[in-house]
This record gives C-alpha cells, sequence and structure tokens, in this order.
C-alpha cells in the first residue's frame, strides 16, 4: 500500500529528493561551470516528468486523505514541469550575463516547484499550507537573487513579509475550520458542511482567510499590491517563472478548496469570487496602460489574467457548470503558461547586463532588427489580448463560455471589455516594436531563443490545433471523494 | 493531386503557399518578392474561376461544403466548415480579383520593406475568403478577428503621418464590436450545442426578446465595420492614412464584411429580430446616406471624400438588405460588389495622383484633363459609375435597392426610399465636384504643367475595374442569377418570421 502511494506521487519525490542531492552536489562544482548544475537540475525534472507520465491516468487518494491524484494534479505537473524546464533554459544565460549566477539557483527553482507539484495533489488543509510554504519560501530567496542590489533586495524583503502575512491569514483560516468542523482533511470539511443545517460561522470565517492568503498568491484585487513591484525588482527570469507556476498553484489550491470542500457554502463564496473576478480583470488592465516600463506592464497584465482566470471560480459556484469551469481554468493556465513565458523570454533578450532596457520604448526597431523575435513577441501580445488564432484566444473562448453557462453573462462582459482595454497597451509594445525607428541592443543566446521559438509555436499550434491540449484539460477533473 | 472535393480550402489558403516562399527570399530582392506575390495572388484567382465553373446556379444550398470536426470544447463541436452559397460567392471573387490588383498598383508606391507588406497583404486575403466561406460561427469569427491583425500592420507600417493613431483606433474600434458579437455567439453555442450556421438556422428556435439582443450583438461588430452611422468614426482615419492597396482592400473588401455579416447571420439566424428592427435600420442607413455625402462635399482632401462616399454608399447597401425582399437583397449584394469595384477604383486613383505630386489637397489640383488626358477619361467612368450613371455598375444597385425599398413591407414606409434617392443627386453633386477641382479649368499650377499621364502598368490595373463597371452596368442578369436562387430561399424564410411579429 504504501509503495503504491509512493509510486503514485513519484515525480514529486524526484523533484525534491533531486533538489536535495543537487544541494550537495553543487558544493563540488566550480564556480565557472555552474552549467552542468543547470544541467542536472533539468535532468531531474525531465526524470520526474517521465515518472509522471507512466503515471497519467491515475486517480487515487493516498496516505488517507493526505494526497490526492487525478487528472487536475496531472495536468498541473505537467504544466510545472515544463515552466520549470524553460525557466532553467532562459535562466542560464540571463544569470551569467547579469553576474549573478550560482548554483543554488536551480535547487531553489527545484524545491518551488515541487512544492508547487504537492499543491496540486493536496487534500488536506495542512498539505495546503506546507506546500505553499514550500513553494513561496524558494522564491522569496530568487527574488532577492540579484543582491546587492538594492532593487531586489526590496522586492525579496517586501514579497516575504507581505507573503507571511497571507500565509498568516491563512494558517488562523485552516485554525477557525478545524475549530468549525474537527478535521482538516478536504473530504472531511465537505461531509460536515454538506450534513449541516446552517453553516457554521467559524468555517465561514476560516474559508474566507483562506482566500485572502490564495488571493495573494495569485494576485488577485485587492490583495494585488506586492506584485508590480517584486515582479520588477526580482531578476527577469525569476518573475517569468514566478508569474506562472504560483499563479498556477495558488489556483490549483483555491479551486480544489472550493470546490472539493466548501460547495455547500456555494452561495457565499459564488458571488464574492465573482467581485473579485471581475475588480481583478478591471483594475489590472486599467492600471497596466500607464505603465512604460515593461516588467511592470507585464505585472499588471499578470493581475488582469488572474482576473480572467478567477472567473471560473465564481462560474464553478453552479454544480453543473464546475467541472467545465475547472478544465476552462486549467487549460488558460496552460495558455497564459505559454504565451507569458514566451513574452518574459523576449524581455530577457532585450535586458542588458546592468539591468536596463527594459522601458517599451526601448523595442523601438525590433521589428526591422530581429525580425522572428519581434514577431513572436507580437504573437504574444496578441495571445494576452484574446485575438484569433492564438492559444490566448482558446483559452478566453473556454472561460467565456463557463461564465457564460453559469448565467454570469455580465462578468462575460466585463471580461470581454477589460479585454478591449487591454488591446490598447498591448499593442503599444507592437506599435513600438514595427512603426517606431530604433536600434535596440539584443541578445542571442540560443538557449533563451529556442525558448522563445518554442512558446511562439505552441501558441499558435494550439491557437489552431487545441484539441490535444483541450483532450488533456478534459481529463482535469477532481477525484470523487 | 485532386483539388476538386477541397476547393474551398484550397481558395482559402493558397496565398499562404506564397506567403511560406515569400518568406525565404531575401528582403532584398524586392522585384521578385512582388512577383511571387502577384503570382500568388493571380493563382488564387484562378482558383476562384475554376469555384465558379462548378458553382451550380440554380441551386440555392450551400455547395462544395467541406465539414469535419475541427475539436469539441466543452462537449460542443466546433467544425472546419466551409461552403459558399448565392450570397458569398460574389464576395469571395471580388476578394480574390482586388488582391492582385491592388498588389500591382502598390508597384512603385510602396518601397520599404516590401517582403513583410507582401506577406500582410497575402495573409489579409487569407482572413477575408475565409470569413466568406466559413459557415461555423466559432471559425467565421476566427476568420474575422485575424483580418484585423494584417491590417493593423498595414496601416501603422506603410500609412500616412497619423498611421499609428489610425491603425490603433481601427483596432480597438473593430474589437470592441466583435467582442459583443463573441458573447452571442457563445451563447447560441451553450443554448443549441451547435457553431453551425445552416444547423442553427434550422433548429434553433429563438425566442423573440432574447432574439432581439442577440441581433443587436452581432450588429454591433457589423454596423462598426461596414461602418454606419454614428459608429463610423474610425472610417475617415484609417483610410486615409492606409497605403493606397490598404484602402482598396479596405474599402472593397473589408467593409463588405460588415454587410455580409447582416445578410448571413443576422437576417437568416434572428429574423423575428429583423423584420421588427428593420424599420430602425433603415433610419440608421438613410441618416448615413445622406450625412456622408454631406461630409464628403465639404472636404478638401480627396481621399477623404471618397472614405466619406463609402458611409453613404454602404448606407444604400444596408438599406437594400433590411428592406428584407428579393429586390432589396440582391441590390444590396450586387451594390457590395460595385461599390468594391468604383471606391476600390477610386482609391487606385487617389494614390497615382498622390504618388505624382505628394498631395491630395483638391486646391492643389485643376486642369488635369489638359495634362494627363487617360487619367481624366479613366477618372470619369468612374466618377459617373460611383455616383450611379445609367449604364454603369451603381446605377443598377441602387436601382434595385430603391425599388426593393419603395415596396418594402419590413420597412413600412417608403419615406425612407424617397430620402436615400435624394442621396443619389448629393452623390451625383460632391463627386461632379471632385472631377471638376481636380481635372477641368486652366491649367493654373506650375507643378501641374509636367505631369507624366498613366504608364502601362497603371492603366492594367484600371482597365479590369473598368471593365466590369461597364459589364455590370450593361449586362447585370449573369450577376443577378448567382445570386437569386439563395436570396429566394432567405426570403422565403423570413415570410414565417414576419407572420410571427404581425
Amino acid at each position: 500500500m504504501l509503495i503504491d502511494d509512493l509510486l503514485s506521487i513519484l515525480p514529486l519525490l524526484i523533484v525534491a529528493g533531486w533538489a536535495t542531492i543537487l544541494l550537495i552536489v553543487d558544493l563540488f562544482i566550480p564556480d565557472d561551470r555552474k552549467g552542468i548544475t543547470a544541467s542536472l537540475a533539468a535532468v531531474g525534472l525531465l526524470g520526474a516528468a517521465a515518472a509522471s507520465i507512466l503515471n497519467f491516468g491515475q486517480t487515487r487518494s493516498l496516505f488517507g486523505g493526505m494526497l490526492l491524484v487525478d487528472g487536475f494534479s496531472a495536468f498541473l505537473q505537467i504544466l510545472f514541469l515544463g515552466a520549470g524546464l524553460i525557466a532553467i533554459a532562459q535562466a542560464f544565460d540571463y544569470l551569467r550575463r547579469r553576474q549573478i549566477e550560482r548554483g543554488e539557483y536551480y535547487t531553489l527553482l527545484m524545491f518551488s516547484i515541487s512544492g508547487m507539484m504537492l499543491m496540486s495533489m493536496a487534500g488536506d488543509l495542512i498539505v495546503i499550507f506546507i506546500s505553499l510554504e514550500l513553494l513561496s519560501i524558494p522564491l522569496y530567496v530568487l527574488s532577492g537573487f540579484a543582491r546587492p542590489q538594492p532593487i531586489s533586495e526590496e522586492a525579496a524583503l517586501k514579497y516575504f513579509i507581505l507573503g507571511a502575512f497571507a500565509s498568516g491569514f491563512m494558517v488562523y483560516g485552516i485554525a477557525l475550520i478545524f475549530g468549525a468542523t474537527a478535521t482538516t482533511s478536504l473530504a472531511g470539511i465537505f461531509s460536515v458542511l454538506a450534513a449541516a443545517s446552517v453553516m457554521p460561522t467559524l468555517a465561514m470565517v476560516g474559508g474566507a482567510l483562506l482566500m485572502v492568503g490564495l488571493g495573494f498568491k495569485v494576485a488577485a484585487v485587492p490583495f494585488h499590491m506586492w506584485t508590480p513591484d517584486v515582479y520588477v525588482g526580482a531578476p527577469s527570469s525569476v518573475t517569468a517563472f514566478m508569474s506562472v507556476g504560483a499563479k498556477a498553484g495558488g489556483f490549483a489550491a483555491l479551486l480544489r478548496i472550493l470546490i472539493a470542500a466548501f460547495p455547500a457554502a456555494a452561495a457565499t463564496w459564488g458571488p464574492v469570487t465573482m467581485w473579485i473576478a471581475a475588480l481583478t480583470m478591471t483594475w489590472g488592465n486599467v492600471a497596466a496602460i500607464a505603465q512604460s516600463n515593461i516588467k511592470r506592464m507585464l505585472a499588471y497584465s499578470s493581475i488582469a489574467h488572474a482576473g480572467y482566470i478567477f472567473m471560473a471560480v465564481p462560474a464553478a459556484a453552479v454544480p453543473e457548470v464546475a467541472a467545465e469551469a475547472v478544465r476552462g481554468a486549467v487549460f488558460y493556465l496552460m495558455a497564459y503558461a505559454i504565451t507569458n513565458l514566451g513574452a518574459w523570454g523576449v524581455v530577457l533578450a532585450m535586458e542588458k547586463a546592468e539591468g536596463t532596457g527594459l522601458e517599451i520604448d526601448d523595442y523601438a526597431g525590433l521589428g526591422k532588427r530581429r525580425p522572428i523575435l519581434a514577431a513572436a513577441m507580437a504573437l504574444f501580445m496578441l495571445s494576452f489580448t484574446g485575438v484569433p488564432p492564438t492559444v490566448g484566444f482558446i483559452g478566453k473562448f473556454y472561460l467565456f463560455r463557463a461564465a457564460i453557462d453559469a448565467n454570469l453573462i455580465w462578468l462575460a462582459l466585463v471580461g470581454v471589455i477589460t479585454s478591449l482595454i487591454s488591446a490598447y497597451y498591448y499593442l503599444r509594445v507592437v506599435v513600438v516594436m514595427y512603426m517606431r525607428p530604433g536600434e535596440p541592443e539584443t541578445q542571442t543566446e540560443p538557449l533563451l531563443n529556442s525558448t522563445v521559438w518554442l512558446a511562439a509555436l505552441g501558441t499558435f499550434i494550439l491557437g489552431v490545433l487545441p484539441a490535444p491540449l483541450l483532450a488533456l484539460a478534459r481529463m482535469a477533473d477532481f477525484i470523487n471523494l | 493531386m485532386d483539388f476538386s472535393n477541397v476547393l474551398l480550402t484550397t481558395v482559402t489558403f493558397a496565398p499562404l503557399i506564397g506567403v511560406l516562399v515569400i518568406l525565404f527570399i531575401p528582403k532584398e530582392r524586392e522585384t521578385a518578392i512582388r512577383w511571387l506575390a502577384m503570382a500568388a495572388s493571380l493563382a488564387t484567382f484562378a482558383i476562384s474561376m475554376a469555384l465558379l465553373a462548378q458553382f451550380d446556379r440554380s441551386s440555392s444550398a450551400l455547395q462544395m461544403v467541406e465539414r469535419r470536426a475541427w475539436f469539441s470544447l466543452a462537449g460542443v463541436d466546433i467544425e472546419y466548415f466551409l461552403g459558399v452559397d448565392g450570397l458569398s460567392l460574389l464576395l469571395v471573387l471580388l476578394t480574390t480579383f482586388l488582391t492582385p490588383i491592388s498588389i500591382l498598383s502598390t508597384w512603385t508606391a510602396i518601397e520599404e520593406r516590401v517582403k513583410e507588406f507582401m506577406v500582410f497583404f497575402l495573409l489579409l486575403e487569407v482572413g477575408m475568403v475565409g470569413v466568406f466561406l466559413a459557415q461555423d460561427l466559432f471559425m467565421f469569427y476566427i476568420f474575422w478577428e485575424f483580418t484585423l491583425v494584417p491590417m493593423y500592420f498595414l496601416i501603422g507600417i506603410w500609412g500616412g503621418p497619423r498611421r499609428v493613431y489610425a491603425a490603433i483606433k481601427f483596432f480597438l474600434y473593430t474589437m470592441a464590436g466583435s467582442i459583443l458579437m463573441l458573447l452571442a455567439i457563445l451563447w447560441l453555442g451553450i443554448q443549441f450545442e451547435s457553431f453551425a450556421v445552416p444547423d442553427l438556422i434550422a433548429t434553433a428556435n429563438i425566442p423573440g426578446n432574447i432574439q432581439t439582443w442577440l441581433f443587436l450583438a452581432f450588429a454591433a461588430a457589423f454596423a462598426i465595420k461596414v461602418p454606419m452611422w454614428p459608429l463610423h468614426s474610425w472610417l475617415p482615419d484609417a483610410h486615409v492614412e492606409a497605403p493606397t492597396a490598404g484602402s482598396v482592400i479596405l474599402a472593397g473588401v473589408l467593409l463588405k464584411m460588415g454587410t455580409y455579416g447582416f445578410v448571413r447571420f443576422n437576417i437568416p439566424l434572428f429574423p423575428q429580430a429583423a423584420v421588427q428592427l428593420a424599420p430602425y435600420m433603415a433610419l440608421l442607413a438613410v441618416i448615413g446616406i445622406l450625412y456622408g455625402a454631406a461630409v464628403s462635399y465639404a472636404q478638401k482632401d480627396v481621399k477623404k471624400l471618397v472614405a466619406y462616399s463609402s458611409v453613404s454608399h454602404l448606407g444604400f447597401v444596408i438599406l437594400g438588405l433590411f428592406a428584407l425582399n428579393p429586390q432589396g437583397i440582391q441590390g444590396g449584394i450586387l451594390q457590395m460588389v460595385n461599390h468594391g469595384l468604383s471606391t476600390g477604383a477610386l482609391f487606385i486613383i487617389v494614390g497615382m495622383i498622390y504618388e505624382r505630386r505628394h498631395t491630395r489637397d483638391m486646391e492643389a489640383f485643376g486642369g488635369l484633363w489638359k495634362v494627363m488626358p487617360i487619367y481624366g477619361a479613366m477618372t470619369l467612368i468612374v466618377t459617373l459609375s460611383s455616383m450611379g450613371l445609367p449604364g454603369l455598375n451603381g446605377f443598377v444597385g441602387e436601382f434595385t435597392i430603391l425599388l426593393g425599398a419603395f415596396g418594402s413591407d419590413a420597412i413600412g414606409s417608403s419615406v425612407y426610399a424617397g430620402f436615400a434617392a435624394a442621396g443619389v443627386i448629393l452623390a451625383a453633386i460632391y463627386m461632379l465636384f471632385m472631377f471638376q477641382k481636380l481635372f477641368l479649368g486652366p491649367v493654373d499650377k506650375e507643378e501641374n504643367k509636367n505631369l507624366k499621364d498613366l504608364n502601362w502598368r497603371e492603366i492594367a490595373t484600371l482597365v479590369p475595374l473598368l471593365v466590369f463597371i461597364f459589364w455590370i452596368g450593361l449586362y447585370p442578369k449573369p450577376f443577378f442569377s448567382l445570386i437569386a436562387p439563395s436570396v429566394e430561399k432567405l426570403v422565403s424564410a423570413l415570410g414565417t418570421a414576419s407572420m410571427v411579429v404581425r
């Protein structure tokens, strides 16, 4: 039994174990050959990916319900491992260029990935809390990786303090829920609440506190304040990974908790999350218009996209729509991951050694100087906007569909109108690249370039032929508890 | 290889082959790139001729249908579904016909970044043909939105001084309308579990009040594209700033996507709403006709004049379509083609003089006929066609539309048609005013005295357009016979709806 359970979480064990080993191995790798560490980390992630392919299709409850292996966790594990591999490829030359190449970067990255993977499988509030910390603490450190640059240190400190604050909310929420239901397992909470004639107030308050903590992780309004500063201050390779991984991790927990444990309280959290979604889409997109720094612009764009994904949550409050809403959310998470990693890859290629080259105006003339890079960036911007034929369009289509199916037509309307607003600032990048003269300096690092091309191909091909990813998302259902 | 059963796919994506080849040509070899683009667009035109040859004119059904599953989203199949009928055939031909002409018109006008220009131009053709052939709402939307992207680049990179502003305005305006349509498409897909237009028409039984909402959501997208008054303000900017070829395609084809949308989707999908709202649509159309004409008359910039005249001319098309009777709709569809030909030609004509003088201000010209007689003669024909002189194509379209509008039960009053007829007179005023300013009188400006008349390439650009201007004007029967069966079917379906309404 135990062996079976362990085999089911083999990908997670590989990532966590390999990270621990790598921590020691790295000590013996000379400073000028940290590429070895990067390659070893990539090998570890590939091994985990192979294991998760072998495990694919399992639907099991493990360790007495502590962990749940299902289509949902399998889908997200593919996302985390893929994003991790791209993050390593993007970081490799970038760290060297900025002279912050240290082996622990890759180890920390792997620990964070293991936290995300654990999060996607969590079936118990305690596991959710542990995985949240495992996911976050390496990210705090990575944000400050460009020390002693003050901006990076500030980002790390800000992220850490606000993150710790959010964790506090989470723990308090878990404690209250435990007090009300005498259990921390999602299945247990579900059955207590389902049997209750009146929703226990403590559990409600606890659930609200949990939502605050996770809202912070996914950067939803009004818990988004940290996002722009941290995204700008952290080294760009970290931001790229963080904006994808932490968001997906946060949504994994949020969806799992609300749908698996709290469906009885859907009448309460449905309207609340509806407003959060509307506010997040609106504020993220409106604030992004005013930005002149590309990292800051992408930070607000990341808030806005959290809002789009958040649309799936109130839609999931309607029981008949819940399954499709979750599928829509994970599909969008993958679409966002592909597009966003590509866009950040272009940012990395444009960033100079001393950390400049991050203004949108610095992109002037890119269309002539680096036609393929600029075309890729234009494609990512279109995908963010939701213009076909890109994967971002299919993702938005899926989410809007879920919202309309749940009779939240006005929320879908907010979604499309804010998409229109977003077109303005995404197009500005395209305008600067193609319609303004300039001689931008760019990096031509093969590994980085290939991640951009890969992302561009993914954005386009999955926009025209989304069937494989849709099929994968169709399997991304929760286990029946 | 046998293309006969994938003819529609071939005609849609043939320009892509040209794009792929051009991508591999070094950008310095501009002449080669121009010839390749030309060859690709001509090949597409040739394929569309094969389409015409296979088309069965007696049938009102969708023909040469290609239908297979594309993917399935949330349990609803989204199909790769192409088909052609009388409503779309002429517009496909118009697209494939105008594209090579536009490319020819850019031969010397576009000298920078030729490679990118041609790539975007051919991509645009793919999008436009796709719009007219797609029979699945999802697929239609993809083509519809996709056309924005290349056009945005064409205006933004190769346009006039305010190109960036115009390009963004064009993009945002059009997107604003289409996102409302997207929501309506989603709603239809959820309710009736299909995005295929013929299935929706056959099975969907949409309650009347919901029809109105859906009609309005679709109409938002199409009315902006047409553009109908008061949603037209993007059009003068986009037209004036766009390069000549961009203006030709914009006026010739992209605007027709809006009017086509009404006749393909709004009228058959929401017949009750169409009948109920027809008087309002007619009202907006008539305001557009008169307003466009009045504003045209006030312009000093020739290109702006032509741009505003489009608002006026497309008002006629809308009036015809919402007459909801056979004459009106047939006239409307034919007038889409006519407007594409004559306004396309007008933009080419403006482009020719702009290339020589780098100004489009009417005050800068005068007496050009003496200097450039060939140019003058061709302009005269096109001008007369645009204002609807009998014997030329514009007359046939406008006359049929007015005939339909006068006898329309749906519009309910002949006042609209009466005012629209006044628009014909106004058109004559502003078009002749322009012609007089440019071509008649003495050659009083020094710069105009040595202008070269049209060269062979320029004549070859205009002649094909003139041929059709005469052909449709003198013998429109073959064109009407292509449209008629499909229109009859559409109108007979409307009959039941108007019974329900009344």
